[in-house]
Formats: structure tokens, sequence, C-alpha cells
């Protein structure tokens, strides 16, 4: 393709369905359904959501018991009491892990998530290998991402196939006493979130 | 959540209907003809079979999180207390013993 016909393509070469995506952006642009404005506007959307409104909510519970009452019984008016727009989502539901028992996200039919306290899921999370292999042996995906869990432990494994959206509460890591929110928010991974992990150790810098 | 019209409540025994045919089906092959039993109810939500097509999703069908034991999905498991928990619509669900 030659370059010297008006606006930017990308170099390489594009997938079918890179392909298709584009064509369709220009046709809408086109016909003026939407403008390169929304586009932008979206893509700030999408980007400004990130793990880090998750790690403030679990963060904020660990070190306040009423504040995580609140955020199991009504998790999006907790979230609208941090400043965290949970609007998005149909219904939101907090699973909390304890010492017997494990909580762990998946989506088996699509990728389903919790964007606006997650973000956008990683690419793992969306493939086939991780939604087939996270029911039949939920187990031996937590043992590859480092978290070996005694038989004796509880683990739910939950596909969330429907209008809920889930988010794990992971145990508060031990030797954390006195850590500020901030501090404790640190600790908390997107994985640990997911279920996959459990949230980074509580070790002092 | 929402008002539930469905026919189930928390505890009751529940089998997962063996049905196949062309559409957004939101209930997953694997559970398909499994029993396990009513975890909690969810509430009524638009009907995402008809959604997916463009229609108005109505009526509602009740949404239940639906618990199965790991080992009645998966044959084997190692912990014997793990478990599989799905969001299942009212009309995939039956009574059972």
């Amino acid at each position: 393709m030659s370059d010297d016909h008006g606006h930017e393509h990308p170099k390489h070469e594009l997938s079918y369905y890179a392909k298709r995506i584009y064509a369709i952006r220009d046709l809408l642009l086109e016909k003026g359904v939407i403008t390169e404005k929304d586009i932008q506007c979206q893509v700030e959307y999408q980007e400004a959501r990130s793990p880090a409104n998750g790690a403030k909510l679990v963060a904020r519970a660990w070190g306040d018991p009423a504040f995580k009452r609140r955020f199991i019984a009504d998790p999006k008016a907790a979230c609208a009491e941090m400043g965290i727009d949970a609007t998005a989502i149909n219904e939101f539901v907090v699973l909390e892990n304890t010492e017997k028992v494990r909580h762990m996200v998946v989506c088996t039919l699509c990728s389903c998530y919790p964007r606006p306290i997650l973000g956008r899921p990683p690419d793992w999370y969306k493939s086939f290998n991780y939604r087939q292999r996270s029911v039949a042996d939920p187990r031996g995906v937590m043992r590859e991402f480092g978290l070996e869990l005694p038989d004796d432990i509880e683990v739910r494994v939950h596909d969330s196939t429907a209008d809920i959206r889930y988010i794990v509460l992971p145990l508060r890591p031990r030797g954390t006493e006195g850590w500020s929110e901030a501090d404790l928010a640190k600790l908390v991974t997107r994985d640990s979130m997911i279920g996959v992990m459990d949230p980074l150790p509580g070790i002092p810098d | 959540m929402n008002g539930a019209t469905g026919k189930f409540k928390a505890g009751d025994r529940v089998k997962v209907k063996f049905e196949d045919r062309p559409g957004h089906l939101r209930t997953p092959w694997y559970i398909r003809g499994k029993t396990g039993w009513i975890e909690r109810v969810y509430g009524d939500f638009l009907n995402p079979e008809s959604l997916a097509f463009g229609r108005d999703g109505l009526p509602k069908k009740t949404l239940y999180l639906v618990a199965f034991h790991h080992h009645d999905v998966f044959g084997k498991s190692p912990g014997a207390g793990d478990k599989v928990l799905v969001d299942i619509y009212d009309h995939w669900l039956e009574p059972t013993a």
C-alpha cells in the first residue's frame, strides 16, 4: 500500500479482525455515527480504569471493618463512597476469602470482568487455556501462578456467565498491622482480585 | 438486588437442563445435565437470549448462583470441598431430589 493517500495506516500486515475493525471504524466515521473525538474519549475512559481502583477498595476493607461490611453488602454503594464509578456494572458481588475458603473468577463463555474496578482483563484471562482449565483444574492453575493450597482449603471457582461481576477480597497478608491504606494497596495485585494468587507478602521496605 | 419471580429458593436441589439450540446461550456446556443447589437468588434480569438479537429481553428471568461439587462436574478433585459456582437463569433449571 502506498503512503501517499492522506491518512495513516499501520505499517505491518494486519490480521483479518484488525482489518475488519479498521473498516468498521472508517465507515462509522464516514457516515457520521461517531467522531474521532468520541473514539479518543472512549480510549481514555477505558485506560483510566485500572486495578488501582480495586486495590483501594480492598485496602480500605482490610483496615476498616465497617467499610468491609458495607463493601460486601452493597459493593456499588461502597465504590461510590470511594469515588469509584461502578455504575456501568449491572450487579457486583464481592467474594471474601477466608482461612478455609478461596475464590477464583473466570468467564468460560467470553471475558466478563469487572472493568470499572479492575480495568481491562489480562490476555491470559481471555485465553481458551485459562477459561477451560480454571474450572476443570483450579488448583493446577493456581499452582502455575505460584499458589499451592492445602487440600483442606475449599476452592470455589466462580464462572461469571451472566449479569454479575465478581471481585475477590483476598486475605490481608500477615505482618501488616498498623500499615497505612496506601501501603496496603500496594500489596493488592490485580491477580489477587481475580483470585489466582495471594496478595504480595507484607514485608516492610 | 431485584425482585425474584423464579421457582427456586436458596438451598433447593436443581438439575441443569441438557439442551442445545442455536442462539446466545449463557449456560456453559460443561454444566448442562449436572446437579447442584441454589446458593443464592440474584433476582430478575433481562433475558440475554433475547437481548443478543436486539429484542427487549422480556419477560425477565430469575438469575441464580448455582453451586456444584467439583467432583460431580469433573469426576475427580484434589480438594474434597471444592466447588464450581455458575450464574444460571431460571428456565435452564429443573427441580430434582
